[in-house]
């Protein structure tokens, strides 16, 4: 790519185009002429007749519209991009997470810091982990990156909290226990393509 | 800036249809590195020899399949990498490698830097042709420093190869893992050389040689380091972060004097702590070998909230009224000069009991053989196929001697000579062709002159030394027969072209240091025997050239790292903190009279001994700009720090900061002293000696080195000794507790200096060996 555009720095010589514009009111009979134009059209009646249709068909009729936002919230598109949450293996209810770190390495905006140990049972094990919800910019690089299925984005989307470190513990995202049945697969971001089974091989093992 | 080997014996070779120089008998692999070319190849280490394990090095030279690890290049000889049939071979080889290896890359600690993995992609292996059942291999802890997983192992042999040619201990070897055998009908199907490789592979697996679960070696790591894949990591390490996420620091080891290159890798400590922490220290493996102190104790740092302006007054105060500096040769060259400036100008007393018997020695040895320092460093030495040591325990004093002694009994077809006074099992088991002269404490001189009688033209001889070549006499009172010497030294000397001496400690703390010193000088007038020594501490080489020593002093003392009526400590224990060496820049003067740079690998608050002489004499804003001004005269070169380099090149070069100039003046006939029993001791001795990876007060306090401050004694003698027991010398005493080492042997036992507090070299005076009382308590 060229320099030249960013080096010319003589901004009269570009090409602006005209607005074919009408003229402002010149004197104040003008602009009052104008503003009784504007307000005495008969669309005026239209919306206020559309209103109170819908508010007849709301409270009468039982046709209400909007959500009881906060008590009802909408259903988001797993395509949407919200605050993560750390899935758990079904069958054993063992945290997914690995600890390959590839989440951090792969985090475009450098948030998301781990620690990891030898654990008893002789397998790396996650001992924290954490987002800085600060910084991050719901890219969704985490949740592709992933190859445990492990960390992925929630429909959480409301993020206003007194701190913003009440939700970014690794036990603030994983899903609880007592709620392993409630967990869903995840249909968003990083999720494993609908033909999967198709690409899949074997690998070959002699038993 | 690199110095450049000498262009000796040059050839040209083609590789791929282009021209190449290498060195003549120089391996096809090496020279090919040399020149910055690349062919695979998992299994051969550089300084060790070819085994052969993975055969993936194959290259076409001539017309001829060879393996390009242990074929020599011959002049106009025609290389090429990549042919069809070797590029099948290659990618059935990885196939192989491939096979049964455990799916874990997400966890294992070689996170990327795989070398596994970098052939699969490499050779585009993206199907797997082979199949075998898989073998139970079980998880072991071999040491309290090495895992060894032998599920991840691929059987390169490199972890057994370097402990064998280079380090010494032979500690692993590969054994029967039991694994099913192969399909018959590969062996018509697969490429030849992936077949055998396979075969070879599936039988074997890793284990301690002595047949126990416990390597029982060194713990110097350096299987870890060579290991291509995750199979051996160290236990501390296992599974606490990725590689990637390390910051590596080029600095050099701060433990003996050896002054190897090393990388501390550092990452914040935790989530919740996010001061930067040490979590390894990794090496150029294929150009040095660590030993475990360097590997292994890192993490001896003084962590300073801030500055202590308190402690800085008063310690302006105490250095106004010091008479005296007590040091350690653990100290950059920058702060031995500014102590030396301080001296200039204060008039202050520098004491350092290492350095400055080292400092004598080398004054005693320049007048009588001209050289302003020793000719030869362990480099050239490892290149000779004679080695002889005088005066050091080999095995404690610096590791790599004895990893130079070592390889030259391996990999040169090597003999040699080992003159000390306390037994040592480990090394005869280096080679076939070592000869151990277990002689008494004080016959130093008498080894001297054996080798000079041995080695020496004897016309070039003073007289004053011919005298006393009596050989069988001097046989007899080294404690061997003539008759059969005579013999194996001609068995050992059969095609033997160049020949090494080296001296350590022992000779510069000794009574008869300046006769000794003549010996040497002697012997390198007379004969091809090229001699290096090695400094008895760190930095003791830089300290003696820069710093002008005094062997006694009273008054006020100042302290650092060192006993004193004020003391500067970098180990957190003084009236005032100072920065450790994995804290603070600057330069270290090795055995090898290279000058190498250090870097800060961790933060430091707090006061620096450059803020005391800003107060006391002047000086310049940064530590490091001390660095160009260290003495020219001594051989030092004045050099800005950010301009020294620090790596090593791919044909080997090392590239690390600068060698120092020596000079060579001419000088009259020598005359030695007539030998003389006064010095010789016998009855109950103590040898002042650490224990293996223990060297100083911060080794002391890494947490992964935990050899304890005892008495060291052979098995046999422990035994006797009892369990805890005083030690009483002519001035002093001390109550330790009974320690065996299974590798000395016989009577004298060991008393470490590592702990400065301690203060040993009070007890043990102007020599290694004491005559003491140990009385079971
Ligand atoms: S969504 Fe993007 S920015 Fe946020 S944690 Fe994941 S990778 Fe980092
Ligand atoms: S990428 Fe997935 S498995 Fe790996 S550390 Fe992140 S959350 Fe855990
Ligand atoms: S442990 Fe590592 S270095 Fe040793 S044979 Fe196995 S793969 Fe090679
Ligand atoms: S730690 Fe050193 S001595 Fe021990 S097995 Fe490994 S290479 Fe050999
Ligand atoms: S202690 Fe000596 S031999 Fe060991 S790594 Fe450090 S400098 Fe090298
Ligand atoms: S590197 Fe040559 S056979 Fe392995």
């Amino acid at each position: 790519m060229g320099l030249e555009q960013f080096k010319n720095r003589n901004v009269g010589t570009q090409n602006y185009v005209k607005l074919d514009l009408p003229h402002p009111p010149k004197n104040g009979w003008c602009a009052f002429k104008q503003v009784l134009s504007r307000s005495l059209k008969p669309e005026l009646f239209v919306g206020l007749w559309v209103a109170l249709r819908e508010m007849i068909n709301a409270l009468f009729r039982g046709q209400m519209h909007t959500t009881q936002y906060p008590l009802e919230k909408l259903p988001i598109s797993p395509r949407y991009r919200a605050i993560h949450e750390m899935l758990r293996l079904l069958e054993s209810g063992h945290y997914r997470c690995i600890g390959c770190g590839l989440c951090e390495k792969i985090c475009i905006a450098n948030c998301i810091t781990m620690d990891t140990r030898y654990d008893e049972n002789q397998r790396k094990e996650v001992s924290e982990y954490t987002i800085n919800f600060g910084r991050c910019i719901f890219c969704g690089y985490c949740a592709e990156v992933c190859p445990e299925l492990a960390i992925v984005h929630g429909g959480r989307y409301e993020t206003a909290s007194e701190q913003r470190a009440s939700f970014s513990l690794f036990e603030d995202m994983l899903t609880p226990i007592d709620k392993l049945n409630l967990q869903q697969e995840y249909q968003g971001f990083g999720a494993i393509s609908p033909n999967a089974d198709e690409n899949i091989k074997k690998t070959p093992l002699a038993y | 800036m690199s110095e450049m080997e000498p262009a000796k014996n040059m050839i040209s070779i083609k590789i791929d249809g282009v021209e190449y120089k290498a060195k003549e008998g120089e391996y096809i692999l090496n020279a090919a590195r040399a020149n910055d070319i690349f062919i695979p190849a998992i299994c051969y280490l550089t300084r060790c020899s070819p085994t052969l394990a993975c055969r993936i090095c194959l290259v076409e030279a001539d017309g001829k399949q060879v393996y390009s690890c242990n074929a020599r290049v011959k002049e106009g000889m025609e290389i090429t990498i990549n042919t069809p049939n070797i590029l099948k071979e290659r990618r059935a080889i990885m196939e192989v490698y491939d096979v049964n290896h455990p799916l874990q890359c997400g966890v294992c600690d070689q996170s990327g830097e795989c070398e596994l993995q970098n052939y699969t992609l490499e050779l585009g292996v993206d199907s797997q042709s082979y199949a075998i059942p898989d073998t139970k291999r079980e998880t072991k802890n071999w040491s309290s420093v090495l895992h060894y997983d032998a599920g991840l192992c691929i059987v390169c042999e490199r972890c057994t190869t370097v402990c064998k040619d280079m380090i010494g201990d032979a500690a692993i070897k590969t054994t029967k893992r039991g694994g099913a055998a192969l399909d018959k009908d590969y062996k018509a199907t697969m490429p030849k050389d992936a077949y055998a490789m396979w075969n070879k592979l599936q039988k074997s697996i890793i284990a301690p040689s002595n047949g126990t679960d416990y390597t029982n070696c060194s713990d110097c790591g350096e299987c870890i380091a060579v290991c291509p894949v995750g199979a051996l990591v160290s236990r501390d390490f296992q599974y606490t972060t990725n590689a990637w996420d390390l910051k590596r620091i080029p600095a050099t080891c701060a433990h003996c004097s050896s002054g190897c290159q090393i990388y501390y890798e550092t990452k914040p400590t935790s989530i919740a702590d996010r001061t930067e922490k040490i979590y390894r220290v990794t090496n150029e493996w294929n150009y040095i070998s660590l030993c475990g102190a360097g590997r292994f104790g890192y993490d001896f740092e003084n962590r300073v909230e801030g500055k202590d302006q308190e402690a800085f007054t008063k310690a302006v105060e105490a250095f106004k009224k010091a008479k005296v500096i007590n040091f350690t040769s653990v100290i950059t060259n920058e702060e031995a000069l500014m102590l030396q400036s301080l001296k200039e100008k204060m008039g202050v007393k520098l004491i350092n009991r290492e350095a400055r018997a080292f400092q004598r020695f080398l004054d005693f040895y320049s007048q009588a053989s001209g050289n302003s320092l020793y000719t030869t460093d362990f480099k050239e030495v490892m290149a000779t196929d004679f080695v002889m040591s005088v005066g050091t325990s080999l095995r404690n004093d610096n590791p790599n001697a004895r990893y130079a002694f070592n390889n030259i009994q391996k990999m040169n077809k090597g003999a040699g000579l080992y003159f000390h006074p306390v037994g040592d099992n480990l090394v005869p088991t280096f080679g076939k062709n070592i000869e151990m002269f277990t002689h008494k404490v004080g016959q130093e001189e008498l080894a001297l002159l054996l080798i000079i009688d041995l080695f020496a033209d004897h016309d070039k001889l003073p007289n004053s030394v011919k005298e006393q070549l009596d050989r069988d006499k001097l046989l007899e009172a080294l404690g061997k027969d003539s008759e059969a010497f005579a013999k194996s030294f001609d068995k050992m000397m059969k095609k033997k072209e160049s020949f090494s001496l080296m001296v350590g400690e022992d000779l510069y703390f000794h009574e008869k240091a300046e006769n000794i010193a003549k010996l040497i000088a002697v012997l390198e007038n007379s004969s091809s025997v090229k001699v290096a020594m090695i400094p008895p501490k760190t930095n003791s080489l830089g300290v003696a050239l820069i710093c002008d020593l005094d062997d006694e002093a009273e008054g006020y003392t100042i302290g650092y790292n060192a006993l004193g009526d004020f003391r500067l400590s970098a180990l957190g224990d003084g009236d005032l903190d100072m920065p450790s060496m994995n804290q603070q820049e600057g330069t270290l003067t090795n055995m090898h009279k290279r000058v190498t740079p250090t870097n800060a690998a961790l933060e430091y608050h707090g006061y620096e001994l450059n803020d005391i002489m800003a107060e006391l004499i002047s000086a310049p804003k940064y530590t490091i700009d001390w660095t160009p001004h260290l003495p020219v005269e001594k051989g030092f070169k004045s050099i800005n720090f950010d301009d020294l380099p620090n790596e090593y090149k791919n044909d080997g070069t090392e590239n690390r900061g600068y060698l120092l100039d020596t000079t060579t003046k001419e000088v009259g006939e020598i005359e030695v002293d007539k030998f003389d029993d006064s010095t010789v001791l016998d009855g109950e001795i103590a040898y002042r000696c650490n224990p293996q990876r223990q060297f100083n007060d911060f080794t002391n306090k890494a947490h992964q080195i935990f050899e304890e401050f005892g008495l060291y004694a052979s098995k046999e003698r422990a035994e006797t000794l009892g369990k805890r027991v005083t030690v009483e010398f002519d001035n002093g005493s001390l109550e330790l507790d009974v320690i065996v080492d299974e590798r000395m042997d016989g009577d004298i036992v060991a008393v470490p200096d590592f702990k400065s507090a301690e203060n040993i070299y009070e007890l043990f005076g102007a020599s290694r060996y004491q005559k003491v009382i140990i009385r079971e308590v």
